[in-house]
C-alpha cells in the first residue's frame, strides 16, 4: 500500500488569528517536507493537526483516502511522532525507554535489538544509566534511536536537530535521505540549514 | 547513499492493532510506572509516612483514652487515608506531561482509556494498597476493636482504588496547570465523599455489630462504577490538558 496523507484546505485559527489558512499539502512516500517559518507562526500547530493530535482545525485531513480521525488506529500504527519534548522519560533507563515505546505499539522487540539502536545513536555504555543523569543532547538521541529500533513509514519531526552536535545532524540526515529513498515519508520542521540529498518540499508558513 | 538503508524499503502496514498487543502494552505502561517509582522511594512513602504520622497525632491530641478513641477511629482512619491519597495525586501524570511521553501515549494505536487505566493501576498499588496494608496497626494506635480491623482493611482496599480513579481525572484536567493542586484538591474532594461515607460505615458497623455487607457491597458498586466511567473522564480530561 502507497503512503498518502492529503490535507484540502487547512487552517487553524488562534486567539483570533489564523495561523495559516488554505494549506493544500500530499504527503507521499518519498517525500520529505519541511516547514519553514519564524517562531509562533504554527509549525508545531501544524505538526500536531498532521500528527492527528488536535482536532480545532478547519479542512479536511485524509490517510489513505479514508478521514484521518476514521482511520486513526490504523494512521497511529504507521506515524512515528517526535515532539517538542523528547519523551524520555528521567526515571528511567534508556533501554527501558525504548522497550516501553516497542511495547506502546504492541511489539516485544529484544534486548539486542534496543542495544543496537542505541550504539548507532552514539550510547554505548549509557544504556543502564537513568535518562535524568544524561545530557539535553543525549536525551533526544535516546527518543531518535527510535527512528532505526521501530520501522514506521510517516515520520513526523518538530525540531529533530535541537541540542545534536555536528556528527549527529549529519548522521540523522542521511538517515532521513534513506528514509525517503526507501519510499518512506518525513514532514519535520527545523532552524538549521539542512543538507539532504534528496528533493525537499517547502511549506512556508508566517 | 549506502546501500544496505536503501535496499529495505518501508512499507505502510496495514493490519489493526489487536487484542494481545493491547495487553502488552497495559502491562509494559503498569511494570514502567513501578519501576518508575521503585526509583523515587520518596515519593511513594511520602503519602504513607503522612498517613502514619497524621494518625498517630490524634490520641495526643484528643485523648489518649480508648474508649473516647474507639469511637472516632474508623473516621479518623478514613478521613485521613483520603487526604494522603489526594496528597499523592498530583504527580499521577506531571511526569509524563512534562517529558512528553503523555503525547506518544496519545498517538500510539492503542486506546488512551486502556492505557490510563493502567497508569492509576500502578498508582493505586503504591499507594491505595500499602495504605489499606498498614491501617491495622494504625488502628491498633486507635484503639479500634480487633473485630473490625480485617473490615477496616477491606473498605480501605476497595475504597482506595474508586479514590485513585476518581482522583485520576482531577490529576488528569488539572497537569497542565502550574499550581494545579488547589484546584485538584476543590475539583476531587466532592467525588470523595459517598466513598468516605460507606467506608467509615462499614467499619463503624463492624464496631456496632450491625451489618457490614451492605456497606462494603455499596463501596464495591462505587468502584464498578469509577471502573466504568473514568477511564474515558480521564482520557478526556488529558486530551484537553495537552491541547489546551
Amino acid at each position: 500500500m502507497a503512503l498518502c496523507l492529503e490535507a484540502r484546505q487547512l487552517g487553524c485559527e488562534r486567539d483570533d488569528r489564523w495561523l495559516f489558512e488554505g494549506l493544500d499539502i500530499d504527503v507521499k512516500g518519498g517525500d520529505i517536507w519541511r516547514v519553514d517559518g519564524p517562531n509562533g507562526s504554527g509549525k508545531t500547530t501544524l505538526l500536531k493537526i498532521l500528527a492527528g493530535q488536535l482536532a480545532d482545525y478547519s479542512g479536511t485531513l485524509r490517510w489513505q483516502g479514508n478521514p484521518l480521525h476514521r482511520a486513526r488506529a490504523h494512521f497511529a500504527a504507521n506515524l512515528l511522532y517526535l515532539g517538542h519534548a523528547p519523551g524520555v522519560s528521567a526515571g528511567l533507563t534508556p533501554l527501558e525507554n525504548l522497550a516501553w515505546y516497542q511495547a506502546l505499539h504492541g511489539e516485544r522487540g529484544s534486548e539486542a535489538q534496543r542495544e543496537a539502536a542505541l550504539s548507532t545513536m552514539g550510547l554505548e555504555g549509557l544504556e543502564d544509566v537513568p535518562a535524568g543523569r544524561l545530557s539535553a543532547g543525549q536525551q533526544r538521541r535516546v527518543a531518535l534511536a527510535r527512528l532505526s529500533l521501530t520501522p514506521r513509514a510517516l515520520w513526523i519531526l518538530d525540531e529533530p536537530f535541537t541540542a545534536i552536535d555536528h556528527a549527529g545532524v549529519a548522521a540523522l540526515e542521511t538517515q532521513i535521505a534513506a528514509h525517503a529513498q526507501a519510499g518512506g515519508a518525513v514532514v519535520m520542521t527545523t532552524h538549521h540549514t539542512l543538507n539532504i540529498a534528496h528533493p525537499l518540499c517547502h511549506i512556508a508558513l508566517g | 547513499m549506502p546501500l544496505s538503508e536503501t535496499t529495505r524499503r518501508v512499507a505502510v502496514i496495514s493490519e489493526p492493532a489487536d487484542k494481545q498487543h493491547l495487553g502488552i502494552a497495559l502491562g509494559a505502561t503498569l511494570m514502567r510506572d513501578l519501576n518508575r517509582m521503585r526509583r523515587r522511594p520518596g515519593d511513594v512513602l511520602n503519602p504513607l509516612v503522612f498517613y502514619a504520622l497524621a494518625v498517630s497525632l490524634f490520641p495526643m491530641g484528643i485523648s489518649p483514652e480508648a474508649s473516647l478513641l474507639a469511637v472516632m477511629a474508623p473516621g479518623l482512619l478514613w478521613v485521613t487515608a483520603l487526604l494522603a491519597a489526594l496528597l499523592s495525586l498530583d504527580g499521577l501524570f506531571r511526569s509524563d506531561f512534562d517529558d512528553g511521553s503523555l503525547e506518544q501515549m496519545m498517538l500510539c494505536p492503542h486506546p488512551l482509556t486502556s492505557l490510563a487505566v493502567a497508569k492509576v493501576a500502578a498508582h493505586w498499588l503504591l499507594t491505595g494498597l500499602p495504605m489499606a496494608l498498614m491501617a491495622p496497626v494504625l488502628g491498633i494506635l486507635l484503639a479500634l476493636p480487633m473485630n473490625s480491623i480485617g473490615v477496616l482493611m477491606a473498605s480501605l482496599v476497595l475504597g482506595s482504588a474508586s479514590l485513585s480513579l476518581i482522583g485520576g481525572i482531577g490529576a488528569a484536567l488539572t497537569v497542565g496547570l502550574p499550581r494545579g493542586s488547589v484546584l485538584l484538591s476543590l475539583l476531587v474532594l466532592p467525588l470523595y465523599i459517598p466513598v468516605l461515607i460507606f467506608g467509615s460505615g462499614a467499619v463503624q458497623a463492624a464496631i456496632m455489630g450491625d451489618a457490614v455487607l451492605p456497606h462494603l457491597a455499596l463501596l464495591g458498586a462505587l468502584l464498578a462504577a469509577a471502573l466504568i466511567f473514568s477511564p474515558w473522564a480521564i482520557a478526556a480530561s488529558l486530551r484537553i490538558s495537552i491541547n489546551g
